[in-house]
Order: structure tokens, then sequence, then C-alpha cells
């Protein structure tokens, strides 16, 4: 196979360039782990250097999540050394590590939402003080380093009543506290906006200073260029080689992370593009007017034509997902109609809403979605099974079958129908999820952030299901925080903002921008535009991008200046 | 092609100028609220909101009581909730323990009858006081620990682990005897008649003494210690707490090894107040002190809840079966009836508060 062949000239070529560097902090040789039915590692080597941003690249599956919880003590290691400041170290529990300075932010914020800030941040080497934990104290420090990270926090305030950014900043706070030689970010900015990066990336830029070890685990490319000096590539378990970030072209980085040449997205752009859908309203399938949930989502109407893809655009909150969830009968709308092929229904539950053909694929993949102490065949078969009641069992010969065969469709990493799923990659738990949707052949997949947190070939492969069931006549209505992806796919753009549908357009000549410009103005820029329906939505982009709410305040009627007067 | 839905342009305006007001402050920047603000958020609160709620309720229901029957509105009926309830308020604060991890204890009904059996059974032997109680005390421990090890170390459920621990030391209390047997030691009976005056002819007895100790560490020992933070810790989310690098697992076992003392202690309290040990008593007081817990604001899911919340429910509990006493004319099992009324009601108030928040 070309695979392994591959991985050996590049991991040669490092060398050179760490010549004048200092001796490495953190130096793993040969780690190789293995869980049921998965080998996760297999003889990886990683180090980092003290002073510098490093970034661990690959897939999902790749065994970027793995490599981290070896080093931070939460799995055992089956085979190889880890080398911590020159001595070798074996830690039994993160506990260990963290006392040895190797702290780690999650991915998912691992702090407690039912107690306070402080003790977020400073619990487990909290200040004693008569032999009981000295609470001013911690007060005084939580304080000073949430100050330190420019954030306006009450340390005495409960965690679970802050945003997931401004959580994720506390994870931050305390990793930060415990003095780390070696700081683990594991994905830190996948619920961050952008301000909330840069202030991110000061923090970091200011702890390199300082001689930290810093390891960058990001998706995003842009930021692994704009924050990382070094990286290293894993796939399928094996290390692919480290390269100096200032040395390897992004196209090149991409290639060596998924190991094949990366066409198929660009020919999936042209082809959607290209796709004329039937706009006539005898087929539509799904129709809602004037679909609300009070706190969720204001009225509002969405028509879906059969074999259309509807992307949904707007921030995390703006009622994306609320939407979602009322048309796949997860949340119970108290306002509105919702008609399926002419038929008015009533969607009270997601039993209702399968039987109509309707399947709902939620983005919180770990609690809403996978079973992850079931095999992945069960977890196929599960919508299909509950659909047909429990009086009727699947034959045992079918399952198989079902499970072979969308284990080949949509190419499910290891391709055992018997691997319990939480041993699989997020991209496949995401694969087996979609198949057990599709395994009880929906006329409309709603598909919430399908994409979140998994690699861009797991991504590609995922974009082209989509495409391929729709031009097949199912309907699709895709969620997804990156409005390249929704643009990508859809063939409608429907854009949310403040739990309002501001904007509903055909994908011709959109852009990200001014999909950025309506999602962050609610409108296009001016009042004639909107009345000129052949304007380009490009143009909106050069007025609306970069100007913040306020900022557009001048645009609107005289009556808004002088009440501004008043204030 | 663009077209524009006319609905958002119209709820722009107002949009806006609050946007103005908040001035881009911090998620957090809460500021100042007001009073109705902010006693609405301590009721929706997940923390305060039920506790709260039964403080209210609590005084609620002494005040109707004051008013409905002569007599009632006096200290010493007030107290008397303290002395005969001393031994659930302790059953109470180890089960408080217990269900702030998520956990749950059905054996401390049983333990304490358990540890009145063997107080009576070694007492009539002629065992002194002083050997016979704190080895009760050890005894009951390690039956706890017993339990808290099967639930870490085999990751039985806390339900089934205890259940086995009640039939346990039920049936030990048969083996020791079948039929009552009464304490004619000095101490016990000295602790048993004993009153402490307090001036102006109230009084209470040791055992309250003793259970407001064990409240007082209690609390402490949950917030003061990082034993104490890592019990809400387990319950706001165990793995997280093990990724935090806190002793989950010890914490884990220990707080069966609490609730098996405090099971003891509460044994030893309930022979001062019968002074007779016998198979069948206290039957069903496990519940009664799970219920205690949850009036007194503790979520059953863990994580939420103070030492003084469970104190404040075995208080209510008891000014329930007060005044059924006044009434003189409903049977006593009416405190049943509406202690579960209560507790369903409270359970769902927790729901609805909690989710109304979020």
């Amino acid at each position: 196979m070309t695979q392994q062949t591959e991985p050996a000239a590049p991991a040669q070529a490092a060398p050179p360039a760490t010549a004048t560097a200092p001796a490495p902090v953190v130096e793993m040789r040969g780690i190789s782990i293995g869980f049921p039915g998965v080998k996760a590692l297999d003889g990886v080597d990683f180090r980092m250097f003290p002073g510098e941003v490093h970034s661990l690249m690959g897939e999902n599956g790749a065994g970027k999540s793995t490599l981290i919880k070896a080093l931070t003590g939460v799995y055992g290691i089956d085979a190889g050394t880890i080398t911590l400041a020159g001595e070798q170290v074996s830690f039994s529990g993160p506990a260990q590590a963290q006392a040895a300075g190797i702290s780690t932010v999650y991915q998912e914020v691992n702090l407690l939402p039912n107690l306070s800030v402080a003790e977020n941040i400073m619990l487990g080497r909290e200040p004693h003080r008569f032999g009981g934990i000295d609470w001013r104290a911690m007060r005084r420090r939580s304080a000073e380093l949430l100050a330190g990270l420019g954030l306006d926090v009450d340390p005495g305030s409960l965690l679970g009543d802050h945003s997931l950014a401004v959580q994720q900043l506390i994870a931050i706070a305390r990793a930060i506290d415990v003095n780390a030689k070696v700081l683990i970010l594991d994905e830190p900015t996948s619920s961050l906006d952008a301000d909330e990066v840069a202030e991110l990336f000061r923090v970091i830029r200011s702890l390199k200073g300082q001689g930290v070890a810093i390891l960058f685990v990001s998706h995003f490319l842009d930021q692994v260029y704009e924050i990382c000096d070094r990286l290293t590539v894993l796939r399928n378990g094996q290390l692919v080689g480290e390269y100096l970030v200032d040395e390897l072209l992004r196209i090149d980085l991409v290639q060596k992370m998924i190991g094949k040449e990366l066409t198929a997205l660009d020919d999936l752009e042209h082809r959607a593009h290209a796709a004329v859908v039937d706009e006539t309203d005898a087929a539509t399938f799904v129709t809602a007017t004037k679909l609300g949930r009070r706190g969720a989502i204001n009225p509002a109407d969405l028509p879906i034509a059969v074999g259309e893809v509807v992307g949904l655009a707007g921030l995390l909150g703006s009622g994306r997902t609320e939407f979602a969830r009322l048309l796949g009968g997860i949340d119970r709308a108290d306002t509105g109609e919702l008609t399926i092929q002419g038929e008015n229904v009533k969607l009270r539950t997601p039993r209702q809403a399968i039987s109509k053909r309707i399947a709902f694929s939620s983005e919180n993949r770990r609690d809403e979605g996978i079973v992850g102490e079931l095999t992945v065949r069960d977890n196929i078969v599960l919508a299909l099974q509950a659909d047909r009641g429990w009086a009727r069992p699947i034959p045992k010969k079918k399952q198989d079958e079902l499970a072979q065969s969308y284990i080949q469709a949509l190419n499910i990493r290891p391709g055992n129908p018997d691997a319990l799923v939480r041993n699989l990659s997020g991209g496949n738990q995401q694969k087996v999820l979609l198949a057990r949707w599709l395994a009880i052949a929906p006329r409309l997949l709603i598909l919430d952030e399908p994409t979140r947190g998994i690699d861009i070939g797991a991504k590609a492969e995922i974009q082209k299901l989509v495409f391929n069931l729709a031009e097949n006549g199912m309907s699709v209505l895709f969620i997804s925080a990156e409005l390249e992806e929704v643009l990508r796919l859809s063939h409608r753009v429907v854009v949310l903002r403040d739990r309002n549908v501001v904007a509903d357009l055909e994908n011709d000549g959109l852009t990200v921008d001014s999909l950025l410009a309506l999602i962050a103005d609610g409108r296009v820029a001016s009042d004639d535009e909107a009345l000129d329906e052949r304007a380009p939505a490009v143009a909106v982009a050069a007025v609306g991008s970069g100007a913040g709410p306020e900022a557009s305040a001048p645009t609107t009627p005289t009556t808004s200046t002088t009440e501004g007067d008043h204030s | 092609m663009t077209k524009l839905l006319e609905a958002p342009t119209t709820n722009r305006q107002p949009r806006q100028r609050r946007g103005t007001g908040a001035g881009g402050a911090a998620p957090s920047g809460t500021g100042r609220r007001s009073p109705l603000a902010a006693a609405l958020g301590l009721l929706t609160s997940p923390k305060y909101g039920p506790v709260t709620v039964t403080g209210l309720l609590f005084v609620a229901i002494f005040v109707i009581g004051g008013f409905r029957y002569r007599g009632f509105f006096s200290g010493q009926v007030f107290l008397n909730l303290f002395v005969d309830n001393a031994y659930l308020i302790v059953l109470a604060v180890g089960m408080t323990f217990v269900i702030l991890t998520g956990g749950i204890d059905l054996s401390v009904g049983a333990v304490v009858a358990l540890s009145g059996m063997i107080a009576a059974s070694l007492l009539q032997t002629g065992w002194s006081p002083g050997v016979v109680i704190p080895l009760i005390l050890v005894l009951t421990s390690i039956l706890g620990l017993l339990v808290g090890l099967m639930i870490h170390v085999f990751k039985v459920q806390p339900f089934i682990a205890t259940l086995a621990a009640m039939f346990l030391a039920r049936g030990l209390c048969y083996v020791i005897s079948q039929s009552s047997i009464s304490i004619t030691d000095p101490t016990f009976i000295q602790l048993a008649v004993s009153r402490i005056p307090l001036g102006a002819g109230l009084s209470i007895t040791p055992s309250v003494i003793i259970a407001l100790v064990v409240v007082g560490i209690a609390v402490w020992v949950l917030h003061g210690t990082r034993f104490g933070r890592t019990v809400y810790a387990i319950g706001g989310g165990e793995q997280s707490g093990t990724l935090m690098g806190l002793p989950v697992a010890r914490t884990k076992v220990l707080v069966y090894v609490i609730s098996g003392f405090c099971s003891g202690l509460a044994g030893v309290l309930f022979t001062f107040y019968t002074l007779s040990g016998y198979p069948l008593t206290a039957i069903g007081t496990e519940l009664d002190a799970i219920a205690a817990v949850v009036i007194g604001g503790t979520l059953l899911t863990g994580g939420y809840g103070f030492v003084l919340g469970s104190v404040l429910g075995v208080l209510v509990l008891g000014v329930i079966q007060t005044i059924i006493t006044f009434e003189g004319t409903l049977s006593s099992w009416w405190t049943k009836i509406f202690i579960g009324a209560l507790l369903l009601v409270f359970i769902i108030l927790q729901k609805v508060l909690t989710a109304r928040r979020r």
C-alpha cells in the first residue's frame, strides 16, 4: 500500500530543522495503544519544545485525542516511553500529569456547572487556611487570573450560568494557574467567536514567551497557521511526520492529513450549483407556516421542496437548531402549522416525525445521537427497529446486511459491525448516525451540524453523501456554523438571527460575505437594494461586513436618529 | 434572487437600542438588578431556589399552625421538633452527602435498628456504654465502607448495593434477637430523661446537642474542605471531577462511610429516645430521610443542595406531624399522605424551576 511507504520519508526530514532548538520538554517514543477492535496508535513518536506552539494535525480517527490522553495519563500506553524534561515518566491519571506540569483544556468543557467560577479554576489546588479552604484567597486569586484573561466574570457566580465560550476561557484560566510546563488545548476555539479567539491567542503568545510548551489542536487551518510554530501530522494511528509550519504549504498539509488528493470537494461545488430544482409548489415536501415556539424561535415560514437542500445559517442561539427541532418533532411547536405533502400534521414526538419519514440528527452527537455502549450494528438498526415497533424484531441476518452495506457505503472505519461505537472517532460516529437515519429511508433528513469537530476527509464524504441523497429526491435541511459548507451544499439558504428568519435566499451568486452581513445586521444593507431583487447579494457585503449592529444605525430612517439624541 | 422577509425589520429598533444599552459588556456582566429580578433569580436558581421555597414553606406552616391551634406558637413546640427528630436530622445529614454525589442509601433505616439491637444486647450482658457506643459507630462505618467499595470497585448501582446492605442489617437484627430488648443501663436512662434547660421554661435533650454538632461539622466539611467540594463535584460531573484531578474515587467511597457512621449515631440517639432495641423499628425511616433531603432542596441527581436545607426538610416533616397531633381527630398516618404530596410538589417544583432557567 502507498500508505506504508509515505510516513517514513518526512519523519526523517524533520531533524535538521530542530538542530538549533533546545532539548524537547516532552518526548514520546514508539507509543502504541489499542482498544477492542481498534488500533488507536501504532508506534508514534512525538515531541514538544519549550516556548513553542505545536499543533497536532490529522483526520478524525488519526489518533490525536488518544495521543493527548496518553500524554496526560488518561489512557495507559501498551508500548513506548514518555519523557518529560529529561525524565522518563508514567502517569496513572490526569492528577499526576497535572502535578508534573502538564495541564489540559479539553474539547468539551470539562468543568462543573454546579460550582462557582472560582472553584472551577482553583479546585484541586485550592488555598487552605486553618485546615479548611480559604475562600477569600481563592476568590482573589481567581479574580486575578480572570482579569489576566481580560474576562469580566464574578468568581462567585455559578459556572453553569455562563455561556460556553466564557466557560472555555475559564477552563483555560484553570490550566494557566497550574504554572504548567506543557499546556494542551484540545479544540479550544470551536465555540469561540473571532474576538475571543484573538483574546486566546494573545494569552497563548504571552505563555509562549514564558517558555511554556503549548499543544494547540484545531480543525481550523487558518488558526493553526496563525499561532503555531511546528506541527505533527498523524494518520490512521501512525506518524506521518513533524514539520515547521513556515516550511509546509497548506495544500501539502491537507494532503498529508488525508493521504489522497482532495478534488472531490471542488467537483461537488460545480455540480451543486448546476443542479436545478423544480420550483413548483407541487413538489414541495414539507411547508412550515408561522411555525414557532415561545422562547426558542419566533413564528417563521419554511417550505422545503422534494430533493432540495436547504441550508440554515445563523449564529449559535439564533434559533437554527430550535427551528430544526420543531420540524423533527423533538420540541412541540406552540404556534403555526406544518404541512407534509399537503396534509396538515402536528408533530408531538420524534416518533410521529419518523412515521412521516422525517429524520432528525442532533448536533449533540454524544448525548442525543450515538449509544456508545452498543455496537456499530446496533446503532445503525436502532431507528429502523424503533419504527417497526419492538414486537417485530429485525432478523439478525437482515441486521448484518444493513450494517455491512452502510459500513461500506459510508466508509465507516473500523469496518467491524461489532466494534463499540464509543471507541470510534467523531467522524465515524457521525457516519454511524447518518446510517441509522438513512436506514429508515427518510423523505426529509435534518442534519444539525453533522460535520462539527470532524476532519476534512470525513467532512467531504458527508457533504458528498448529502449531495447524492438530494439528487435522488431526498429533502435535506442542513445546519452548519461553517458558511462555506452551507453555501457549497444548499440550493437555498435561510438566514436566522435572534430567533427570527431574516432572509430566505436562492443560492445563486451568494457569498460568505453576503451571508455574514445578513447574520450580523439581519438585513441587506439598504432598503433600496431589497426592492431591487436582482441586485447581486455580493454588493451587500461591502457595506455590511465589519459593521456591527450599532454601526448600521445611520442607514435606518431618520426617526432612529432622533431617538438616539433622546437617550 | 433575493427575497427578504418583513417581520424582523419591525422588531429591529427596540432590539438594537437594548443592544447599545448593554454596551458590549461581557456575557456575564449582569450588574445590579431590581429586587424583583433578584428574587426571581434566587427562586429559579438550581442552587438556592428549592431551599428558599422550603424555608418559606416551613415559616408558612408554622404561622398557620399558630393561628389555628392554641399553644402551638410556643418556643417549646419549636424545640420539640428537634427533640423528636434528632435522630432523623443525623440520618438526613449522612443522606445529604450520598445524594449530593448522585447516589442513594437505602440501608440507613435497617442500620438504625441494627445499632439499637447491638446496643441493647451488649448493654444487657453488662458492657459499658463507653465501649458499646464507639463500637457501634465503628461497625456501622465499616458497613458503609463495604457498601462504598462495592459501589466503586464493582460498579454496582448504589440502589442495589444499599438494598443488599439493608437486608443484611435487618436480618442481623433478628439474629441478635427476635423480640424487643429493653435497656436498663443507668447512663442511657440518664441521657434519655435528662433535659438541658435553656431558660424561660424551655429545654432540649442531649440528643439535640449531638445532632446540631453533627450538622455543624457537616456544614464545615461540605463547604470548607476539598473533600466536601469533591462531593459536589461528583454530583456535577464525575468525569470532569476526575479530569480536574479531584480524589473522586476516595470521596465516592467515603460518603457511604459517612452515611454508615451517621446511621449508627442515629441508631444510638434513637435508643436514647426509645430505651429499647427492637428488630422491627425504623422500617421505612430511610425513606423519611430521603424525603427530608429532597424537600430540603437537594437534587436527587446530585450536585445541588445544602445540609441546612435537609435540616429544614426534617423540620417541615416534624411540623406537619405536630399539626396533625394538634388537630387531634386525624390519624397519624395522614402525616405520610401529606409528606407524599409535599414530595411530589417539590420534585415537580425543582423540575419547573431548573427548566425555566435553561
